[in-house]
């Protein structure tokens, strides 16, 4: 049995109350909630230890510098990465891949071709825009079917030794489907491309094997993983991340600093310039301790549960439209309401304590294949339960009335 | 009837509700009811984007007033649209260039002014009094 009510009793959040109702959460592929424990760790960190690291003699700079390279030695052994100085640390996945996209300027030239998938986040097709306009590269799409998985005979023909670099991201954050990567990774190697999977949506409910996935860059954000926003991390192999430039300069990424010369600290520093958020770093570390403590496949299982619950519970409203139907998804599912607008039912169910996400979930691309102006979405986490899909049934059938 | 008149009417209106649903419900009925915009100008030079739902707003000239009409494709944001429409249009541009908008506070509709519901209301009203400012200025 799942311990759902020992896990809820770990969240604060969640018995406040919202315009008078209790709080039912259900946007969690924007930003997943904050255990105790990982809430502990920030206190502690402010509390007791707070000082700059890697760069001080005195006994608090000593500790805080251990827990925060305990925190990445902690990323490192959940995503299997090779070595420590592999993972680098970020403000979020939003820099981690305009880290390697700011990288890869210099390793570019005109024609060659870079890759990205149909269902990609904002935050994965304008960096690699951007870098087209530098570099004189070509971006590709592949594209998606009706049930929002990508069409893969599709990608093997757009593939070719033109091809330098494919973005995918390991799970959609609109539509919750779980795109193929490992073969993705592979026909990329096959012509000699890199790949970086974007792991936002992914990392809350799997966990990646970065090794056996044999992927050149991982990206995570600890926000959507229990830990606090601002910090996440970027996987690169180690010939890859030597490879790349660092990305901005300033303090700790130096060995030596001369007015004619200066010269790069090696891995992971060179990519970490300034101070960075230590108390999310390490706070992330716990995060990811506690959701290894209650393991992904009881995660994985009690989501499913819920997924598959709510989509039954959902369709037998009249008129309702789920958008993303693959058998591989995670607990998300963005539907409407035939002839209502996602932002009306959104406002009438933040009126009920419900909070989802409305809108073209920073996905335009995603809404203009299916001609809607947005979707409403219901993302679940291993937090939520039965009850609450109940609630936003109710809450949806009641919007529908009120709106119809 | 003056802008103040007006809102003082609205005022009154919404405190005759019991609870949210009957404000809500009366905001999507008059959603319902909203003159539609000409289809000529629900066009993208009309139209003011907001993240989550679209406003369309033309404006016009009528003895020295203004005349707004509007639209959106959300029908909660055409409740809001409506109320905004009967309190500013047809009002003399100066008077609308220096009317406030507090009385939304005072019928429990702000957060559909917060920036973060991107619904295109907030530049909905800064368009509004654009078009008062530019009608101002060929007064003069």
């Amino acid at each position: 049995m799942f311990p759902i009510k020992e896990i809820r009793k770990d969240f604060p959040i969640l018995s406040r109350k919202v315009h008078g109702k209790p709080l039912v959460y259900l946007d969690n592929g924007a930003t997943s909630q904050t255990p105790i424990q990982v809430i502990d760790v920030i206190v502690d960190y402010y509390s007791n230890y707070n000082a700059n690291i890697h760069r001080g003699v005195h006994n608090l700079s000593q500790e805080a510098t251990d827990k925060y390279e305990e925190a990445r030695h902690k990323i490192q052994n959940h995503f299997n990465a090779k070595h420590a100085h592999e993972i680098i640390m970020t403000s979020g996945t939003t820099e981690s891949i305009n880290l390697v996209a700011h990288g890869f300027a210099s390793l570019l030239d005109k024609g060659d071709e870079i890759m990205v998938s149909a269902l990609e986040h904002h935050s994965n097709i304008v960096p690699w825009q951007m870098l087209c306009e530098k570099t004189g590269a070509v971006l590709k799409v592949i594209h998606m079917n009706d049930e929002g998985e990508l069409v893969l005979t599709e990608y093997s023909k757009l593939l070719s030794n033109k091809t330098k670099l494919v973005f995918v991201n390991h799970i959609s954050n609109a539509l919750g489907t779980i795109n193929p990567i490992e073969l993705i990774i592979e026909k990329a190697h096959q012509v000699g491309a890199a790949v970086l999977i974007d792991g936002a949506q992914a990392c809350p409910h799997v966990k990646p094997d970065v090794q056996a996935l044999n992927v050149d860059f991982y990206v995570a954000s600890a926000h959507k993983m229990c830990g606090p926003t601002g910090v996440g991390m970027l996987y690169g192999k180690e010939a890859w991340l030597n490879k790349l430039p660092p990305y901005q300069g300033g303090g700790e990424m130096i060995a030596d600093v001369t007015f004619e010369k200066t010269t790069y600290a090696g891995l992971p520093h060179k990519f970490e310039a300034g101070t960075p958020n230590i108390c999310g770093g390490i706070a992330f570390g716990a995060a990811i301790d506690y959701l290894n403590a209650i393991g992904f496949d009881n995660i994985a299982a009690y989501e499913h549960e819920l997924l598959e619950y709510a989509t039954e519970k959902l369709m037998e409203i009249e008129g309702l439209k789920i958008y993303g139907t693959s058998k591989n998804k995670t607990s998300v599912i963005s539907f409407n309401i035939e002839g209502i607008h996602p932002y009306d039912i959104g406002t009438i169910l933040d009126k009920l304590g419900i909070a989802v996400r409305t809108g073209h979930h920073c996905a335009q691309p995603i809404m203009a294949y299916f001609k809607i102006p947005g979707t409403v979405r219901a993302s679940f986490a291993f937090y939520n339960t039965k009850e609450e899909v109940d609630i936003l049934v109710a809450g949806v059938k009641k919007a529908k009335m009120m709106l119809a | 009837m003056s802008i103040q008149d007006i809102q003082n009417d609205i005022i009154e209106e919404f405190a005759m509700f019991d609870d949210w649903e009957e404000r809500y419900q009366y905001m999507i009925d008059l959603g319902k009811t909203l003159p539609l915009i000409d289809e000529q100008y629900k066009t993208d030079d009309y139209l003011i984007k907001g993240c989550q739902s679209k406003v369309w707003v033309h404006a016009n000239m009528e003895n020295n007033k203004v005349v707004f009409t509007a639209d959106s494709d959300a029908i909660i944001t055409k409740g809001v649209i409506a109320i905004l429409i009967r309190v500013f249009s047809n009002q003399r541009p100066k008077d609308i260039i220096d009317a406030n908008t507090d009385f939304i506070d005072k019928i429990g509709l702000k957060e559909h002014l917060s920036p973060t519901r991107a619904n295109g209301l907030v530049s909905m009203i800064k368009q509004l009094k654009m078009y008062a400012f530019a009608y101002q200025t060929q007064l003069n």
